[in-house]
């Protein structure tokens, strides 16, 4: 079925069509209790409506701001239609947010009404509640525990739904309230988890995100026969993209799993069409299969590796490269593709942070079709896209439809579609430096677009740095090439200003333990499997693996990486290190680290730091690399 | 919301009651041992009950004696006014008393769920045959149960381990499915032997949570053995002290707390 041609700009009235044009067939399905449950695009228009009732009735104004913190049901995404269709702006949080990190967003956007999925969360809201006097009213969904609670700002989910039905029932807020909003009145604000300094507020309009979504699914040939999981922090603007504009856009279904340990047997079940990921679940997925796989005995591991061998050989593939590649897909990919629940996924996007290559190319072998897509909250998340056929690992691919692209002289992208923020939430001065008066947005990354009309991404401009020599460093690069082994969760590269790369690795405790186990090496936590001799042995070959590989590539070849450090603790963004969609701070891991990273460049075989209650000595690995001369040899 | 705020509060949702179970001078030998000595006490309905006391004090024999593994010579057991004498397990079991073990017992090799479900036996009534030919009583108890245990697994976040069979989940997680099997049973009472026992902080932290919440939430009144102090203060009602098979000490945390006999019994008295 093609995409109908409809021009409504609003999700309200897209709600609306969708509950007319297909009444019965899902919206959102959830698992509860084990069995999938289903919400048809009636009767979400219904509870929508019934919900809208209650809120209004419950003070809730047009264009006030309703904050959500949880976890992805469908009960946050109709209370999120029920904003909508009164005209109110909503404000998605991370769930895992600590309540002194919402602060400081509940005031600035003067949220008037949450919705919270459970006790933790409203937990956390009734804490920050006497700084935040503008809440008026907490709808929590689950039940349980909140039993003793008895403050006038909590009604529950089902409360509300009932008082909504009666409203409803003797008319109650008429759909003429859902048609009086316009495509440019705001429909969503996000913080922005700020990799640097405090977040900022996005504030996007339906009319933006309907724009970029309607454009994406055109490119990818989205129906309303497609599935997609619901998984990823609703705090993110991907995730809203995916599991709640696009569907309003095209019509298709969202799965909620069960809660985020059952995702992969919930996706096994469900089957997504449609799947967007970000570098790190793409990572820990692999690291899973690179276990699994150890665990093997030796004949499936051989199947496996040889297998995978063949795949990774595109394009110069000999007939009888073909004809194993046809056994192996019998016999590897497709299973492996079925454990991963991806066998029905016909579109697969990873974005929201660089990509390692090589972490995109296993699972296109695997015969998984998955695209880098570039953009970000601003931007409204689609500007540049790769299409089916033409999928460049070093590149995101050509724009998509209604953007143009111009690079200043430093290489910086600057954007500007329809698709394209309303502005920083009440913060001019900021929207104005970072969008000008033509409306050209500055993205804030280097990149440049090549010969055949592909983007490709250098880094972020501010994590641009050069090396003593004057050698131009790009700390992502090396980091994801770094973490491309399944024994590396997280790494971070060292080396603006100074004469040598030097990384801090956080090792996978899961993978690296396991490897331990194999060899019968003991150890009794993280902080001593990190400091252990033959780890930094395992971490030193990876890097040394690394290093021939840059030392191919020209440019590249000074970024080797010499030294290394084993973190003793894994990096967490409860620490203030990572953002909450996974990031690194690079700011504050440097200050934190500071010792370390200047011991590693001064040359020590040891350090040591202050850590609570005491000190500990840090080993400082070496790793193998590649001398200029060869490089030239090579080069 | 603070845990002994909300025991001391009268929003419970099922306010502790008349007495349930009523244990009048209980004494049990083996041969020439004396495991109990002359105990009495009571639980009330609804109320979270523990039994403490230093190893050995007699603290499992007495949840067998409640649990009808045991009989003893002397005293007599009353639950909810009647008189319960010679009581086998399954009696117990029938009359809504369920338990788990100090040393898990569940069936390795089974999931999570066949587990639960294994509860739930008192609870079908099909006959053998009515389960082979799968007919109507025999599908609509299964699926019943299967609801009922579901709605476990979800109170208790195991969702993720449906499928797993029980010997490859860690020692806190099956803990934690034997308590869901005991609730399979839907009990009035339920004993729990060491539900705490060998479990990390963040472990135990999570089953004083489940237990608490079992007993606010379905009503079921709780009699717990625990040898960990803080842990029993923080969650029990009342309190039963053993020393060597005998009553030193019965009444709320605080009194226990505060009780000569008490901390001399755990802290040892200068001979």
């Amino acid at each position: 079925m093609a995409i109908e041609k409809v021009e409504l700009d609003t999700f309200p009235q897209l709600l609306l069509h969708h509950s007319k044009q297909r009444g019965e067939r899902p919206a959102l399905r959830e698992k509860k209790r084990g069995i999938w449950r289903t919400v048809t695009w009636r009767e979400l228009a219904e509870e929508t409506a019934a919900l809208a009732a209650a809120l209004a009735a419950r003070g809730l104004q047009r264009g006030a701001h309703v904050a959500f913190v949880g976890d992805n049901r469908p009960r946050l995404y109709t209370a999120m239609c029920a904003a909508h269709w009164l005209g109110a702006v909503a404000v998605p949080f991370y769930q895992d947010a600590t309540a002194e990190e919402m602060v400081s967003p509940v005031q600035s956007a003067e949220i008037t009404h949450v919705f919270a999925e459970n006790q933790e969360q409203v937990d956390k809201l009734l804490e920050i509640l006497p700084r935040c006097p503008t809440v008026r009213c907490i709808i929590y969904d689950k039940d349980r525990g909140m039993r003793h609670y008895n403050r006038p700002e909590l009604v529950s989910y089902d409360a509300l739904l009932q008082q909504g039905r009666e409203l409803a029932a003797k008319g109650g807020v008429s759909q003429a309230e859902s048609a009086r909003s316009a495509g440019q009145d705001a429909a969503f604000l996000f913080f922005t988890s700020g990799t640097t300094g405090p977040a900022k507020g996005v504030v996007l309009t339906h009319q933006s995100l309907i724009d970029r979504g309607r454009v994406a699914a055109a490119a990818e040939n989205l129906t309303d026969n497609d599935v997609a999981m619901a998984y990823l922090p609703p705090g993110w603007i991907g995730q809203n993209l995916f599991g709640y504009v696009q569907p309003m856009v095209v019509g298709y279904c969202v799965c909620c799993p069960e809660s985020s340990e059952t995702m992969l047997a919930d996706m096994r079940e469900m089957g997504p069409t449609y799947f967007l990921a970000t570098p790190r679940v793409l990572e820990a997925l692999l690291t899973q299969v690179s276990m699994r796989m150890e665990d093997t005995g030796g004949f499936n591991q051989r199947l496996y590796q040889a297998g995978m061998a063949v795949a990774q050989r595109v394009g110069e593939r000999t007939l009888g490269d073909r004809l194993i590649s046809a056994l192996c897909e019998i016999l590897i990919y497709g299973p492996l593709r079925d454990v991963l629940g991806m066998s029905r996924v016909r579109v697969a996007f990873t974005a929201g942070d660089a990509i390692a290559p090589a972490l995109v190319t296993f699972f296109r072998a695997l015969g998984v079709n998955l695209k880098q897509l570039y953009g970000s909250t601003e931007t409204g998340f689609f500007v540049a896209m790769q299409r089916d056929g033409q999928v460049k690992p070093d590149t995101v691919g050509p724009v998509a439809d209604g953007v143009e692209l111009k690079f200043t002289a430093q290489r910086e992208i600057l954007v500007r579609s329809a698709g394209m923020f309303k502005e920083y939430h009440r913060d001019p001065e900021t929207t104005t430096q970072a969008r000008n008066a033509d409306g050209w947005f500055h993205t804030g990354d280097a990149g440049y677009l090549g010969d055949d009309g592909h983007l490709r991404i250098i880094d972020r401009m501010r994590y641009l740095g050069a090396l003593k020599d004057g050698t131009v460093f790009s700390p992502r690069l090396l980091e994801n090439r770094l973490k491309f082994a399944p024994y590396i969760r997280e790494a971070v590269a060292f080396g603006d200003g100074r004469d040598m790369v030097c990384a801090l690795i956080d090792i996978d405790m899961a993978a690296v333990g396991r490897w331990a186990d194999k060899r019968s090496i003991s150890y009794t936590g993280h902080a001593d499997l990190a400091s252990q001799e033959e780890v930094y042995g395992l971490i030193a070959d990876w890097i040394a693996a690394v290093n021939a590989e840059l030392a191919q590539e020209p440019a590249l070849a000074k970024s080797q990486i010499h030294r290394f450090v084993i973190l003793h603790g894994e990096l967490s963004a409860d620490d203030g290190v990572l953002t909450r969609t996974g990031k690194l701070r690079r700011g504050v891991i440097a200050e934190r680290y500071r010792p370390l990273v200047d011991a590693m460049h001064q040359g020590g075989k040891e350090v040591r730091i202050d850590i609570e209650g005491g000190q500990a000595d840090i080993r400082i690995g070496d790793a193998k690399v590649v001398a200029p001369a060869q490089i030239r040899s090579a080069a | 919301m603070n845990i002994s705020a909300i025991l001391q509060s009268s929003q419970r949702a099922f306010p502790v009651g008349a007495p349930i179970l009523e244990l009048d001078s209980i004494s049990l030998r083996f041969g020439g041992v004396k495991a109990l000595t002359n105990i009495s006490f009571n639980v009330l309905e609804h109320e979270v009950r523990a039994i403490i006391g230093p190893n050995g004090a007699g603290k499992s024999s007495m949840l067998n004696v409640i649990n009808g593994v045991y009989v003893p010579q002397e005293g007599s057991i009353t639950l909810r006014g009647e008189r319960l004498a010679g009581m086998r397990p399954t009696d117990a079991a029938r009359r809504g008393i369920a338990r788990t073990f100090q040393n898990i017992a569940l069936f390795k090799g089974m999931s999570v769920l066949d587990n639960i479900m294994a509860g739930r036996n008192l609870r079908m009534h099909a006959g053998f045959l009515e389960v082979a030919l799968q007919l109507p009583r025999a599908r609509r108890e299964e699926s019943e149960s299967r609801a009922a245990v579901e709605e476990i697994i979800e109170f208790l976040e195991i969702e993720h381990i449906r499928k797993t069979p029980v010997a490859r989940l860690p020692y806190g997680l099956q803990k934690r499915v034997e308590l869901g099997r005991a609730l399979a049973a839907e009990p009035n009472i339920l004993l729990l032997d060491e539900p705490m026992a060998g479990m990390n902080i963040e472990e135990k932290q999570d089953m004083c949570r489940f237990i608490l919440d079992v007993n606010d939430h379905y009503g079921t009144t709780i009699v717990l053995i625990e040898h960990d102090m803080g842990v029993v203060m923080d969650i029990s009602d009342r309190v039963v002290v053993l020393d060597y098979g005998k009553k030193i000490g019965d009444g709320t945390p605080e009194e226990v707390r505060s009780d000569q006999n008490v901390i001399d019994a755990y802290l040892g008295v200068p001979h």
